[in-house]
């Protein structure tokens, strides 16, 4: 393609240039709003059909971690809009420690996402024919439950039975345990896309990071940083949703 | 190229504003707010959404063309969320939503 230094032959001018990149972003973020925006409408409308066992599904994830990974997260949006502004005013080391900054950030988040997904696995909380979401209050050793958490969470499970078995007469632990893997689909379901979305985004930064070693960016040419930014900060975006929704829907019982 | 440079400051500041809407939100989930539990936390995320596009995405500092494209966004999505749940809204039977395990048993 015919080429003048950064300036390819179809722009006029390299701010063109820019601003056609981060237009096509912003368009591609529109189509990625409506593809998850289909997810939190499917969730809200099975969590408003069975709260009771939509609030059991909420109540066992891990609060402690899903708060950890958010403000990991919202930390790697800071770092990689700091990798923007070091590109902007030309302190081009900065830009790979900013970006390699990121990275890190956002292989925590995935390394703890790791972590809750086989506690899911131990708990007996995989959609699928070894899914029981009494597993942990028959055998509270094995989930370390004790004390007064556990009464808890067996009052909690018992008052969903009954609510499933207003429902359903004669099967309230069969429809709570077939509802509540309805929650855990869409928590693996909305939670893996979003992962996914991060490897991606952990992609795009080691290819950023690579060019960024030589001084490839700064105050006239920093497109990819500003728009691999874009579509980190929206990813953060979708977690921002998620967290309250998934993890805090119905802790104040 | 005119970039409009945010400074490092605001950024941080962001950053806190973000922080302090996290323990907010988890602290409002604690709290019995009957039905106002979900605003409560719906509002919070957009406000924190709302900083993230503006601050960290630079919408503040886009053409009135981007602008144009995020209002888009959430014009449709409004469409499709509010189109879709008026439907839901108006059903007073979610049976045919349930699970069909919990059928199968009581018919035996």
């Amino acid at each position: 393609m015919h080429r003048t230094g950064e300036l390819y032959g179809q722009f006029e001018t390299l701010e063109q240039q820019k601003d056609t990149a981060q237009l096509g972003m912003w368009i591609f973020l529109v189509t990625e709003v409506l593809f998850f925006g289909g997810m939190f409408l499917t969730y809200t409308i099975n969590r408003h059909a069975f709260s009771a066992a939509f609030g059991i599904g909420g109540n066992t994830l891990d609060l402690r971690l899903g708060g950890l990974n958010t403000v990991i997260l919202i930390m790697s949006s800071l770092t990689m809009a700091m990798a923007v502004w070091a590109a902007q005013v030309g302190k081009k080391k900065r830009v790979t420690g900013f970006l390699i900054a990121t990275l890190i950030l956002g292989g925590a988040f995935l390394g703890v996402k790791a972590i809750e997904y086989k506690q899911k696995y131990d708990h007996h909380l995989i959609p699928g024919s070894t899914f029981n979401v009494t597993y942990c209050v028959n055998n509270p050793s094995s989930c370390g439950l004790a004390g007064k958490q556990l009464e808890d969470e067996r009052r909690e499970i018992e008052e969903a039975i009954k609510a499933e078995e207003n429902e359903n007469p004669g099967s309230g632990l069969i429809a709570l345990n077939a509802h509540a893997q309805l929650y855990f689909s869409l928590y693996f379901a909305m939670t893996g896309l979003h992962a996914l979305h991060m490897v991606i985004g952990a992609g795009l930064l080691l290819w950023l990071i690579a060019q960024s070693f030589g001084g490839r960016f700064g105050p006239g040419y920093n497109t990819p940083v500003e728009v691999t930014g874009l579509y980190w900060h929206f990813v953060d975006i979708v977690w921002i949703y998620l967290f309250p929704l998934l993890y805090l829907i119905d802790r104040h019982n | 190229m005119s970039d409009h440079i945010a400074s490092p400051k605001l950024y941080v500041g962001i950053f806190l504003a973000l922080m302090v809407g996290t323990a907010l939100t988890v602290f409002a989930a604690y709290k019995d707010l009957g039905p106002w539990n979900i605003v409560v936390a719906l509002a919070i995320a957009t406000f924190k959404a709302t900083l993230v596009v503006l601050f960290f995405m630079h919408a503040k500092y886009s053409p009135k063309r981007t602008h144009l494209v995020i209002i888009c966004a959430v014009f449709w999505l409004g469409i499709m969320l509010a189109l879709t749940l008026t439907d839901y809204h108006t059903r007073h039977d979610f049976s045919f939503l349930r699970s069909p395990a919990t059928t199968v048993t009581r018919s035996v």
